[in-house]
Protein backbone atom coordinates (compact mmCIF):
# COMPACT_ATOMS: atom_id res chain seq x y z
CA UNK A 1 0.00 0.00 0.00
CA UNK A 2 1.00 3.64 -0.42
CA UNK A 3 2.32 5.29 2.72
CA UNK A 4 2.75 9.05 2.88
CA UNK A 5 6.02 10.28 4.38
CA UNK A 6 4.12 12.64 6.70
CA UNK A 7 2.87 9.58 8.59
CA UNK A 8 6.27 8.00 9.20
CA UNK A 9 9.04 10.65 9.02
CA UNK A 10 10.24 13.86 10.59
CA UNK A 11 11.84 16.61 8.56
CA UNK A 12 13.74 19.88 8.85
CA UNK A 13 14.43 22.48 6.17
CA UNK A 14 17.36 24.87 5.86
CA UNK A 15 18.97 27.10 3.25
CA UNK A 16 22.34 28.38 2.13
CA UNK A 17 22.16 30.88 -0.68
CA UNK A 18 20.04 29.33 -3.43
CA UNK A 19 20.37 25.81 -1.99
CA UNK A 20 17.55 24.13 -0.09
CA UNK A 21 18.91 21.62 2.44
CA UNK A 22 16.44 19.04 3.78
CA UNK A 23 16.84 16.33 6.39
CA UNK A 24 14.38 13.43 6.49
CA UNK A 25 14.30 11.40 9.73
CA UNK A 26 13.16 7.83 10.28
CA UNK A 27 11.91 6.60 13.66
CA UNK A 28 13.69 3.25 13.44
CA UNK A 29 15.96 1.12 11.28
CA UNK A 30 13.08 -0.45 9.34
CA UNK A 31 11.71 2.88 8.19
CA UNK A 32 15.24 4.11 7.51
CA UNK A 33 15.76 1.18 5.14
CA UNK A 34 12.45 1.93 3.45
CA UNK A 35 13.20 5.57 2.80
CA UNK A 36 16.75 4.72 1.75
CA UNK A 37 15.26 2.45 -0.89
CA UNK A 38 12.36 4.59 -2.06
CA UNK A 39 13.18 8.26 -1.46
CA UNK A 40 15.88 8.60 -4.09
CA UNK A 41 17.45 11.80 -5.34
CA UNK A 42 15.69 11.34 -8.68
CA UNK A 43 12.30 10.91 -7.06
CA UNK A 44 12.83 13.99 -4.92
CA UNK A 45 13.88 16.04 -7.94
CA UNK A 46 10.75 14.92 -9.81
CA UNK A 47 8.57 15.60 -6.75
CA UNK A 48 9.64 19.24 -6.58
CA UNK A 49 9.27 19.79 -10.33
CA UNK A 50 9.98 23.38 -11.36
CA UNK A 51 10.42 24.54 -7.74
CA UNK A 52 13.93 23.05 -7.96
CA UNK A 53 15.78 23.59 -11.22
CA UNK A 54 19.26 22.39 -10.20
CA UNK A 55 20.84 19.15 -9.15
CA UNK A 56 19.50 17.18 -6.17
CA UNK A 57 22.15 15.33 -4.15
CA UNK A 58 21.34 12.75 -1.48
CA UNK A 59 23.47 11.86 1.53
CA UNK A 60 22.96 9.35 4.36
CA UNK A 61 23.45 9.85 8.09
CA UNK A 62 22.75 6.40 9.54
CA UNK A 63 23.84 7.50 13.03
CA UNK A 64 20.63 9.52 13.29
CA UNK A 65 18.58 7.45 10.80
CA UNK A 66 18.41 10.32 8.34
CA UNK A 67 18.67 11.13 4.67
CA UNK A 68 19.81 14.54 3.51
CA UNK A 69 18.76 16.20 0.26
CA UNK A 70 20.81 19.11 -0.99
CA UNK A 71 18.84 20.78 -3.76
CA UNK A 72 20.58 23.35 -5.95
CA UNK A 73 18.85 26.33 -7.59
CA UNK A 74 15.90 25.61 -5.36
CA UNK A 75 14.90 28.92 -3.78
CA UNK A 76 14.32 31.32 -6.65
CA UNK A 77 17.72 32.94 -6.12
CA UNK A 78 18.10 32.63 -2.34
CA UNK A 79 16.75 34.51 0.66
CA UNK A 80 17.86 38.00 -0.34
CA UNK A 81 16.81 37.70 -3.98
CA UNK A 82 13.87 35.31 -4.15
CA UNK A 83 10.45 36.55 -5.21
CA UNK A 84 8.78 33.64 -3.43
CA UNK A 85 6.94 34.09 -0.14
CA UNK A 86 9.06 31.33 1.34
CA UNK A 87 12.38 32.95 0.51
CA UNK A 88 14.34 30.56 2.76
CA UNK A 89 12.51 27.39 1.81
CA UNK A 90 11.31 26.75 5.36
CA UNK A 91 8.32 24.84 3.95
CA UNK A 92 10.27 22.73 1.46
CA UNK A 93 10.77 19.84 3.88
CA UNK A 94 7.07 19.79 4.68
CA UNK A 95 6.34 19.63 0.95
CA UNK A 96 8.64 16.60 0.76
CA UNK A 97 6.38 14.87 3.30
CA UNK A 98 3.64 14.80 0.65
CA UNK A 99 5.54 12.08 -1.19
CA UNK A 100 4.15 8.54 -0.92
CA UNK A 101 6.12 5.31 -1.07
CA UNK A 102 4.94 1.77 -1.85
CA UNK A 103 5.23 -0.48 1.19
CA UNK A 104 4.11 -4.15 1.48
CA UNK A 105 0.81 -4.33 3.36
CA UNK A 106 2.17 -6.37 6.28
CA UNK A 107 5.06 -3.95 6.75
CA UNK A 108 2.83 -0.90 6.41
CA UNK A 109 0.57 -2.29 9.12
CA UNK A 110 3.33 -2.37 11.71
CA UNK A 111 5.13 0.90 10.96
CA UNK A 112 5.02 3.43 13.80
CA UNK A 113 2.64 6.23 12.75
CA UNK A 114 3.42 9.79 13.71
CA UNK A 115 0.86 11.34 16.03
CA UNK A 116 -1.53 14.03 14.82
CA UNK A 117 -2.24 17.23 16.76
CA UNK A 118 -5.51 17.78 18.61
CA UNK A 119 -8.35 18.88 16.35
CA UNK A 120 -8.41 22.58 15.49
CA UNK A 121 -12.17 22.53 16.03
CA UNK A 122 -11.56 22.54 19.78
CA UNK A 123 -9.26 25.58 19.88
CA UNK A 124 -10.28 29.02 21.11
CA UNK A 125 -9.20 30.80 17.95
CA UNK A 126 -12.64 30.89 16.35
CA UNK A 127 -13.68 34.42 17.35
CA UNK A 128 -15.40 36.55 14.77
CA UNK A 129 -17.11 39.86 15.53
CA UNK B 1 34.85 6.26 30.87
CA UNK B 2 31.67 6.54 32.87
CA UNK B 3 28.58 7.58 31.09
CA UNK B 4 25.46 9.08 32.51
CA UNK B 5 23.33 12.16 32.73
CA UNK B 6 25.61 14.02 35.13
CA UNK B 7 27.93 16.72 33.90
CA UNK B 8 31.58 15.71 33.65
CA UNK B 9 34.07 17.41 35.95
CA UNK B 10 35.66 20.64 34.74
CA UNK B 11 32.89 20.98 32.23
CA UNK B 12 32.41 24.39 30.65
CA UNK B 13 28.81 25.57 30.61
CA UNK B 14 27.91 27.53 27.46
CA UNK B 15 24.49 28.96 26.77
CA UNK B 16 22.88 30.31 23.63
CA UNK B 17 21.39 33.78 24.08
CA UNK B 18 19.79 34.19 20.69
CA UNK B 19 19.49 32.58 17.29
CA UNK B 20 18.60 35.59 15.20
CA UNK B 21 18.67 39.38 15.46
CA UNK B 22 15.65 40.50 17.44
CA UNK B 23 14.91 37.30 19.33
CA UNK B 24 12.95 37.69 22.59
CA UNK B 25 15.26 38.97 25.34
CA UNK B 26 13.38 37.03 28.03
CA UNK B 27 14.69 33.76 26.60
CA UNK B 28 18.27 34.96 27.09
CA UNK B 29 17.50 36.05 30.66
CA UNK B 30 16.42 32.51 31.52
CA UNK B 31 19.75 31.13 30.25
CA UNK B 32 21.71 33.63 32.36
CA UNK B 33 19.60 32.84 35.40
CA UNK B 34 20.45 29.16 35.01
CA UNK B 35 24.16 29.96 35.34
CA UNK B 36 26.56 29.78 32.38
CA UNK B 37 30.30 30.37 32.06
CA UNK B 38 29.77 31.80 28.59
CA UNK B 39 26.75 33.36 26.97
CA UNK B 40 26.99 33.36 23.18
CA UNK B 41 24.71 35.40 20.94
CA UNK B 42 24.57 34.52 17.26
CA UNK B 43 22.90 37.31 15.30
CA UNK B 44 23.85 36.86 11.68
CA UNK B 45 21.65 34.86 9.36
CA UNK B 46 22.56 35.37 5.69
CA UNK B 47 19.39 37.38 5.32
CA UNK B 48 20.32 39.52 8.35
CA UNK B 49 23.68 40.35 6.79
CA UNK B 50 21.80 41.75 3.79
CA UNK B 51 19.57 43.86 6.05
CA UNK B 52 22.58 45.19 7.99
CA UNK B 53 24.42 46.02 4.77
CA UNK B 54 21.40 48.02 3.61
CA UNK B 55 21.45 49.91 6.91
CA UNK B 56 25.14 50.71 6.52
CA UNK B 57 24.57 51.98 3.01
CA UNK B 58 22.30 54.64 4.53
CA UNK B 59 24.40 55.37 7.64
CA UNK B 60 28.07 54.47 8.01
CA UNK B 61 27.74 54.19 11.81
CA UNK B 62 25.03 51.51 11.41
CA UNK B 63 25.27 47.89 10.22
CA UNK B 64 25.42 46.04 13.53
CA UNK B 65 22.65 44.20 15.34
CA UNK B 66 20.01 46.56 16.63
CA UNK B 67 19.43 44.57 19.81
CA UNK B 68 23.07 44.59 20.97
CA UNK B 69 22.63 47.42 23.48
CA UNK B 70 19.59 45.74 25.03
CA UNK B 71 21.50 42.49 25.40
CA UNK B 72 24.45 44.25 27.01
CA UNK B 73 22.10 45.80 29.55
CA UNK B 74 20.92 42.34 30.51
CA UNK B 75 24.23 40.51 30.56
CA UNK B 76 26.43 43.27 32.05
CA UNK B 77 25.71 42.51 35.72
CA UNK B 78 26.83 38.89 35.28
CA UNK B 79 29.87 39.85 33.24
CA UNK B 80 31.06 42.54 35.63
CA UNK B 81 30.52 40.23 38.59
CA UNK B 82 32.85 37.76 36.88
CA UNK B 83 30.17 35.07 36.55
CA UNK B 84 29.83 35.00 32.77
CA UNK B 85 31.69 36.00 29.66
CA UNK B 86 29.78 37.26 26.65
CA UNK B 87 30.59 36.53 23.01
CA UNK B 88 28.63 37.77 20.02
CA UNK B 89 28.91 38.37 16.30
CA UNK B 90 26.40 41.21 16.64
CA UNK B 91 29.02 43.47 15.07
CA UNK B 92 27.49 42.45 11.75
CA UNK B 93 29.02 44.37 8.85
CA UNK B 94 30.35 47.08 11.20
CA UNK B 95 31.97 45.55 14.30
CA UNK B 96 33.98 48.69 15.10
CA UNK B 97 30.80 50.75 15.36
CA UNK B 98 29.21 48.01 17.42
CA UNK B 99 32.11 47.96 19.86
CA UNK B 100 31.94 51.76 20.24
CA UNK B 101 28.22 51.60 20.93
CA UNK B 102 28.72 48.79 23.41
CA UNK B 103 31.52 50.56 25.32
CA UNK B 104 29.50 53.78 25.37
CA UNK B 105 26.51 51.96 26.80
CA UNK B 106 28.58 50.27 29.51
CA UNK B 107 30.26 53.55 30.52
CA UNK B 108 26.91 55.30 30.58
CA UNK B 109 25.67 52.62 33.00
CA UNK B 110 28.75 53.08 35.19
CA UNK B 111 30.41 49.73 34.59
CA UNK B 112 34.20 49.68 35.15
CA UNK B 113 37.03 47.21 35.35
CA UNK B 114 36.44 44.62 32.63
CA UNK B 115 37.99 44.03 29.23
CA UNK B 116 36.22 44.30 25.91
CA UNK B 117 37.61 42.42 22.92
CA UNK B 118 37.00 43.23 19.27
CA UNK B 119 37.75 40.98 16.28
CA UNK B 120 37.93 42.73 12.90
CA UNK B 121 39.17 41.73 9.47
CA UNK B 122 36.34 39.70 7.98
CA UNK B 123 35.76 42.42 5.39
CA UNK B 124 37.04 41.63 1.89
CA UNK B 125 37.40 44.14 -0.95
CA UNK B 126 34.24 43.49 -2.99
CA UNK B 127 36.03 44.41 -6.23
CA UNK B 128 38.29 41.38 -5.79
CA UNK B 129 35.43 38.89 -5.53
CA UNK B 130 34.99 36.33 -8.30
CA UNK B 131 32.64 35.79 -9.98
CA UNK B 132 31.62 39.43 -10.32
CA UNK B 133 28.02 40.16 -9.33
CA UNK B 134 25.67 41.56 -11.97
CA UNK B 135 24.75 44.61 -9.87
CA UNK B 136 27.02 47.24 -8.31
CA UNK B 137 29.24 45.54 -5.68
CA UNK B 138 28.70 46.91 -2.17
CA UNK B 139 30.84 44.90 0.22
CA UNK B 140 32.00 41.40 1.02
CA UNK B 141 32.84 39.44 4.13
CA UNK B 142 34.60 36.15 4.74
CA UNK B 143 33.48 33.68 7.40
CA UNK B 144 36.21 33.76 10.04
CA UNK B 145 36.97 30.90 12.39
CA UNK B 146 37.43 30.97 16.14
CA UNK B 147 41.10 32.10 16.31
CA UNK B 148 40.31 35.77 16.92
CA UNK B 149 37.98 34.93 19.79
CA UNK B 150 40.54 32.57 21.32
CA UNK B 151 43.13 35.33 21.13
CA UNK B 152 40.81 37.92 22.68
CA UNK B 153 39.93 35.57 25.54
CA UNK B 154 43.61 34.85 26.04
CA UNK B 155 44.19 38.60 26.39
CA UNK B 156 41.64 38.66 29.18
CA UNK B 157 38.53 39.78 27.33
CA UNK B 158 35.27 39.33 29.24
CA UNK B 159 33.20 40.44 26.27
CA UNK B 160 34.15 39.65 22.67
CA UNK B 161 32.40 41.30 19.76
CA UNK B 162 32.98 40.20 16.18
CA UNK B 163 31.66 40.62 12.68
CA UNK B 164 31.19 37.66 10.38
CA UNK B 165 32.61 34.85 12.49
CA UNK B 166 30.98 31.56 11.49
CA UNK B 167 28.10 30.75 13.82
CA UNK B 168 29.45 27.56 15.38
CA UNK B 169 32.95 29.06 15.80
CA UNK B 170 31.55 31.58 18.29
CA UNK B 171 31.01 28.60 20.59
CA UNK B 172 34.18 26.73 19.65
CA UNK B 173 36.35 29.73 20.63
CA UNK B 174 35.67 29.59 24.38
CA UNK B 175 36.01 25.79 24.39
CA UNK B 176 39.47 26.03 22.83
CA UNK B 177 40.38 28.73 25.35
CA UNK B 178 39.08 26.85 28.39
CA UNK B 179 40.21 23.34 27.50
CA UNK B 180 43.47 24.28 25.81
CA UNK B 181 42.65 22.40 22.62
CA UNK B 182 45.21 22.67 19.83
CA UNK B 183 44.14 24.29 16.57
CA UNK B 184 44.95 21.03 14.78
CA UNK B 185 43.29 18.67 17.26
CA UNK B 186 40.67 17.94 14.63
CA UNK B 187 38.45 15.62 16.67
CA UNK B 188 38.24 18.05 19.60
CA UNK B 189 37.59 20.95 17.25
CA UNK B 190 34.89 18.88 15.56
CA UNK B 191 33.31 18.20 18.95
CA UNK B 192 33.29 21.92 19.67
CA UNK B 193 31.75 22.70 16.29
CA UNK B 194 29.01 20.13 16.90
CA UNK B 195 28.21 21.84 20.20
CA UNK B 196 28.18 25.22 18.50
CA UNK B 197 26.04 23.92 15.68
CA UNK B 198 23.49 22.60 18.18
CA UNK B 199 23.38 25.95 20.02
CA UNK B 200 23.67 28.53 17.25
CA UNK B 201 20.02 28.44 16.19
CA UNK B 202 18.71 28.84 19.74
CA UNK B 203 15.49 26.89 20.32
CA UNK B 204 15.83 24.84 17.15
CA UNK B 205 17.53 22.12 19.21
CA UNK B 206 15.19 22.41 22.19
CA UNK B 207 11.80 21.91 20.55
CA UNK B 208 11.45 24.94 18.27
CA UNK B 209 10.56 24.08 14.67
CA UNK B 210 10.41 20.45 15.80
CA UNK B 211 8.49 18.37 13.27
CA UNK B 212 7.12 15.90 15.86
CA UNK B 213 4.47 16.49 18.52
CA UNK B 214 4.95 20.25 18.69
CA UNK B 215 1.61 20.68 20.45
CA UNK B 216 3.11 19.11 23.57
CA UNK B 217 6.25 21.27 23.71
CA UNK B 218 5.65 24.70 22.19
CA UNK B 219 5.31 27.68 24.55
CA UNK B 220 7.22 30.46 22.75
CA UNK B 221 7.52 33.06 25.53
CA UNK B 222 8.90 30.50 27.96
CA UNK B 223 11.01 28.51 25.48
CA UNK B 224 14.27 27.19 26.86
CA UNK B 225 17.34 28.04 24.76
CA UNK B 226 20.03 25.35 24.71
CA UNK B 227 22.90 25.06 27.16
CA UNK B 228 25.88 22.74 26.63
CA UNK B 229 28.09 21.30 29.36
CA UNK B 230 31.29 20.40 27.57
CA UNK B 231 34.10 18.41 29.12
CA UNK B 232 37.79 18.59 28.16
CA UNK B 233 37.48 15.58 25.85
CA UNK B 234 34.68 17.19 23.91
CA UNK B 235 31.89 15.04 25.28
CA UNK B 236 28.90 17.28 25.89
CA UNK B 237 25.48 17.30 27.45
CA UNK B 238 22.87 19.42 25.69
CA UNK B 239 20.19 20.69 28.04
CA UNK B 240 18.11 23.83 28.73
CA UNK B 241 17.38 26.09 31.70
CA UNK B 242 15.34 24.73 34.57
CA UNK B 243 11.69 25.60 34.42
CA UNK B 244 11.60 26.53 30.74
CA UNK B 245 9.35 25.10 28.05
CA UNK B 246 10.44 23.01 25.09
CA UNK B 247 12.17 19.66 25.00
CA UNK B 248 15.69 18.30 24.62
CA UNK B 249 15.49 14.76 23.25
CA UNK B 250 17.13 12.54 20.66
CA UNK B 251 14.53 13.73 18.15
CA UNK B 252 14.81 17.47 18.77
CA UNK B 253 18.61 17.34 18.81
CA UNK B 254 19.04 15.19 15.71
CA UNK B 255 16.87 17.56 13.66
CA UNK B 256 19.31 20.36 14.45
CA UNK B 257 22.44 18.20 14.11
CA UNK B 258 21.96 17.94 10.35
CA UNK B 259 20.48 21.42 9.81
CA UNK B 260 22.04 23.14 6.79
CA UNK B 261 25.18 20.97 6.85
CA UNK B 262 24.91 19.73 3.24
CA UNK B 263 27.19 16.65 2.98
CA UNK B 264 27.03 15.38 6.59
CA UNK B 265 30.41 13.65 6.29
CA UNK B 266 32.06 16.91 5.32
CA UNK B 267 30.46 19.80 7.16
CA UNK B 268 32.70 22.68 6.17
CA UNK B 269 33.67 25.24 8.78
CA UNK B 270 36.63 27.62 8.85
CA UNK B 271 38.32 25.64 11.67
CA UNK B 272 37.69 21.98 10.82
CA UNK B 273 35.73 19.73 8.48
CA UNK B 274 33.28 17.80 10.64
CA UNK B 275 31.88 14.32 10.08
CA UNK B 276 28.36 14.63 11.48
CA UNK B 277 27.77 10.92 10.84
CA UNK B 278 30.35 10.10 13.53
CA UNK B 279 28.31 11.79 16.26
CA UNK B 280 26.55 9.57 18.79
CA UNK B 281 23.49 11.04 20.51
CA UNK B 282 22.34 9.43 23.76
CA UNK B 283 19.08 10.56 25.31
CA UNK B 284 19.38 10.43 29.11
CA UNK B 285 15.87 11.77 29.71
CA UNK B 286 15.01 14.89 31.73
CA UNK B 287 15.97 17.12 28.80
CA UNK B 288 19.57 15.92 28.72
CA UNK B 289 21.13 14.52 25.56
CA UNK B 290 24.74 13.39 25.45
CA UNK B 291 26.74 14.22 22.33
CA UNK B 292 29.89 12.24 21.77
CA UNK B 293 32.27 10.79 19.21
CA UNK B 294 32.62 13.61 16.69
CA UNK B 295 35.54 13.29 14.31
CA UNK B 296 37.10 15.96 12.15
CA UNK B 297 39.59 16.39 9.33
CA UNK B 298 41.91 19.32 8.58
CA UNK B 299 40.36 22.70 7.92
CA UNK B 300 39.94 23.93 4.36
CA UNK B 301 42.47 26.31 2.86
CA UNK B 302 39.67 28.39 1.34
CA UNK B 303 37.26 30.42 3.43
CA UNK B 304 33.70 30.93 2.31
CA UNK B 305 32.58 34.49 1.90
CA UNK B 306 29.45 36.41 1.05
CA UNK B 307 29.44 39.32 -1.38
CA UNK B 308 26.72 41.95 -1.31
CA UNK B 309 25.61 43.81 -4.39
CA UNK B 310 22.73 45.95 -5.58
CA UNK B 311 20.00 43.71 -6.90
CA UNK B 312 17.33 45.91 -8.45
CA UNK B 313 13.81 46.24 -7.09
CA UNK B 314 11.12 43.82 -6.03
CA UNK B 315 7.41 44.54 -5.77
CA UNK B 316 4.48 42.40 -4.77
CA UNK B 317 0.71 42.44 -4.51
CA UNK B 318 -1.68 40.11 -2.75
CA UNK B 319 -5.29 39.67 -3.89
CA UNK B 320 -7.86 37.46 -2.23
CA UNK B 321 -10.75 36.18 -4.32
CA UNK B 322 -13.82 34.63 -2.76
CA UNK B 323 -15.73 31.53 -3.89
CA UNK B 324 -17.06 30.63 -6.41
CA UNK B 325 -14.31 30.07 -8.99
CA UNK B 326 -11.75 31.80 -6.75
CA UNK B 327 -8.71 30.23 -8.43
CA UNK B 328 -10.05 30.96 -11.90
CA UNK B 329 -10.59 34.63 -11.01
CA UNK B 330 -7.17 34.93 -9.42
CA UNK B 331 -5.24 33.40 -12.30
CA UNK B 332 -7.29 35.41 -14.82
CA UNK B 333 -6.42 38.72 -13.14
CA UNK B 334 -2.73 37.94 -12.58
CA UNK B 335 -2.48 36.99 -16.27
CA UNK B 336 -4.07 40.32 -17.18
CA UNK B 337 -1.59 42.26 -15.07
CA UNK B 338 1.35 40.49 -16.68
CA UNK B 339 0.00 41.00 -20.18
CA UNK B 340 -0.70 44.69 -19.50
CA UNK B 341 2.86 45.12 -18.23
CA UNK B 342 4.13 43.76 -21.55
CA UNK B 343 1.74 45.96 -23.53
CA UNK B 344 3.08 49.00 -21.73
CA UNK B 345 6.67 47.96 -22.42
CA UNK B 346 7.58 47.51 -18.76
CA UNK B 347 10.78 45.48 -18.53
CA UNK B 348 10.11 42.98 -15.78
CA UNK B 349 12.88 40.40 -15.48
CA UNK B 350 11.18 37.97 -13.11
CA UNK B 351 7.66 37.05 -11.98
CA UNK B 352 6.46 34.79 -9.20
CA UNK B 353 2.83 33.69 -8.85
CA UNK B 354 1.54 31.87 -5.78
CA UNK B 355 -1.99 30.71 -4.97
CA UNK B 356 -2.43 30.18 -1.24
CA UNK B 357 -5.20 27.82 -0.32
CA UNK B 358 -4.39 25.76 -3.41
CA UNK B 359 -0.64 25.28 -3.79
CA UNK B 360 0.94 28.50 -2.46
CA UNK B 361 3.95 26.90 -0.80
CA UNK B 362 4.02 23.40 -2.23
CA UNK B 363 3.67 24.29 -5.92
CA UNK B 364 4.00 21.12 -8.01
CA UNK B 365 4.33 18.91 -4.90
CA UNK B 366 0.61 19.47 -4.33
CA UNK B 367 -0.85 17.05 -6.83
CA UNK B 368 -4.36 17.16 -8.29
CA UNK B 369 -6.01 15.11 -5.56
CA UNK B 370 -4.55 17.31 -2.82
CA UNK B 371 -5.80 20.54 -4.42
CA UNK B 372 -9.23 21.74 -3.34
CA UNK B 373 -11.70 21.65 -6.21
CA UNK B 374 -13.53 24.92 -5.59
CA UNK B 375 -11.91 26.47 -2.50
CA UNK B 376 -13.78 28.97 -0.28
CA UNK B 377 -11.14 31.57 -1.13
CA UNK B 378 -7.75 31.86 -2.79
CA UNK B 379 -5.01 34.28 -1.81
CA UNK B 380 -3.14 35.13 -4.99
CA UNK B 381 0.26 36.74 -4.73
CA UNK B 382 2.18 38.23 -7.62
CA UNK B 383 5.78 39.34 -7.12
CA UNK B 384 7.98 40.94 -9.73
CA UNK B 385 11.53 42.09 -10.15
CA UNK B 386 12.82 44.99 -12.23
CA UNK B 387 16.18 46.64 -12.59
CA UNK B 388 14.82 50.11 -11.85
CA UNK B 389 12.40 51.52 -9.30
CA UNK B 390 10.14 53.26 -11.82
CA UNK B 391 9.37 50.01 -13.62
CA UNK B 392 8.69 48.20 -10.36
CA UNK B 393 6.34 51.02 -9.31
CA UNK B 394 4.57 51.07 -12.66
CA UNK B 395 3.62 47.41 -12.28
CA UNK B 396 2.34 48.09 -8.77
CA UNK B 397 0.19 50.94 -10.10
CA UNK B 398 -1.70 48.55 -12.42
CA UNK B 399 -3.38 47.00 -9.37
CA UNK B 400 -5.22 50.23 -8.52
CA UNK B 401 -7.47 49.67 -11.51
CA UNK B 402 -8.34 46.05 -10.75
CA UNK B 403 -10.67 46.55 -7.77
CA UNK B 404 -13.84 47.90 -9.43
CA UNK B 405 -13.21 46.78 -13.00
CA UNK B 406 -12.32 43.12 -12.36
CA UNK B 407 -14.21 39.96 -11.48
CA UNK B 408 -16.40 39.95 -8.35
CA UNK B 409 -15.18 38.89 -4.93
CA UNK B 410 -11.85 40.70 -4.61
CA UNK B 411 -10.90 41.45 -1.06
CA UNK B 412 -7.66 42.35 0.69
CA UNK B 413 -6.57 40.53 3.80
CA UNK B 414 -6.64 42.71 6.87
CA UNK B 415 -5.93 46.42 6.58
CA UNK B 416 -2.78 46.26 4.53
CA UNK B 417 -2.59 48.50 1.53
CA UNK B 418 -2.34 46.57 -1.72
CA UNK B 419 0.23 46.45 -3.19
CA UNK B 420 3.11 47.28 -0.87
CA UNK B 421 5.71 49.71 -2.28
CA UNK B 422 8.56 48.10 -4.25
CA UNK B 423 11.80 47.70 -2.29
CA UNK B 424 15.46 47.85 -3.31
CA UNK B 425 17.26 44.52 -2.93
CA UNK B 426 20.75 43.87 -1.60
CA UNK B 427 21.62 40.44 -2.91
CA UNK B 428 24.16 37.95 -1.57
CA UNK B 429 26.48 35.65 -3.49
CA UNK B 430 28.91 33.07 -2.12
CA UNK B 431 32.58 33.15 -2.99
CA UNK B 432 35.72 31.44 -1.79
CA UNK B 433 38.94 33.17 -0.84
CA UNK B 434 42.32 31.90 0.31
CA UNK B 435 42.44 31.96 4.10
CA UNK B 436 45.96 33.33 4.31
CA UNK B 437 44.92 36.46 2.41
CA UNK B 438 42.06 37.07 4.83
CA UNK B 439 43.75 36.06 8.07
CA UNK B 440 46.69 38.37 7.41
CA UNK B 441 44.24 41.20 7.93
CA UNK B 442 42.47 39.94 11.04
CA UNK B 443 43.12 42.11 14.10
CA UNK B 444 42.17 41.57 17.71
CA UNK B 445 41.87 44.61 19.96
CA UNK B 446 41.21 44.57 23.67
CA UNK B 447 40.28 47.59 25.73
CA UNK B 448 39.72 47.86 29.45
CA UNK B 449 36.89 50.06 30.51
Amino acid sequence: MRVQLRDICGVRSGDKGNISDLSLFAPDAEVFDLIREHVTANRVAAHFGDLVTGEVLRYEAPNVLALKFVMHDALGGGAARSLRSDTQGKTMGLSLLRMTIEVPDDVAGRLPRRPRPPSAANTRSVDRP
Amino acid sequence: MTSGATAPSKAVRIGAGQGFMGEDLALMRAVLADGVDYLVCESLAERTMGILEQARQRDETAGFAADLADRIDIVAADVFAGRTRFITNAGGVNPVAAQRALVARLRERGYRGRTIGLVVGDAVDPRLVEPRPTGRPLSATAYLGSAGIVQALGLGADIVITGRVADACLFLGPLIHEHGWAMDDWDRLAAGIVVGHLLECSAQSTGGNYSGDWWNTVDPWRAGLPIAEVDPDGRAIITKPNGTAGRVSFDTVREQLLYEVHDPRRYMTPDVIVDMTSVVLTDHGDDRVEVNGATGTPRPQALKGIAFSEGGFAGEATLTYAWPDALEKATFVLDLVRRESETRGLTVDGWCTEYFGVCGFGGPTVDGAARPDDPPEVVARLAWHAADLTTAQSVAALFRTVALTGPPGLQGIGRRAVPSPPEPLVVLDDFFVDRDAVEAGVRVHVEEI
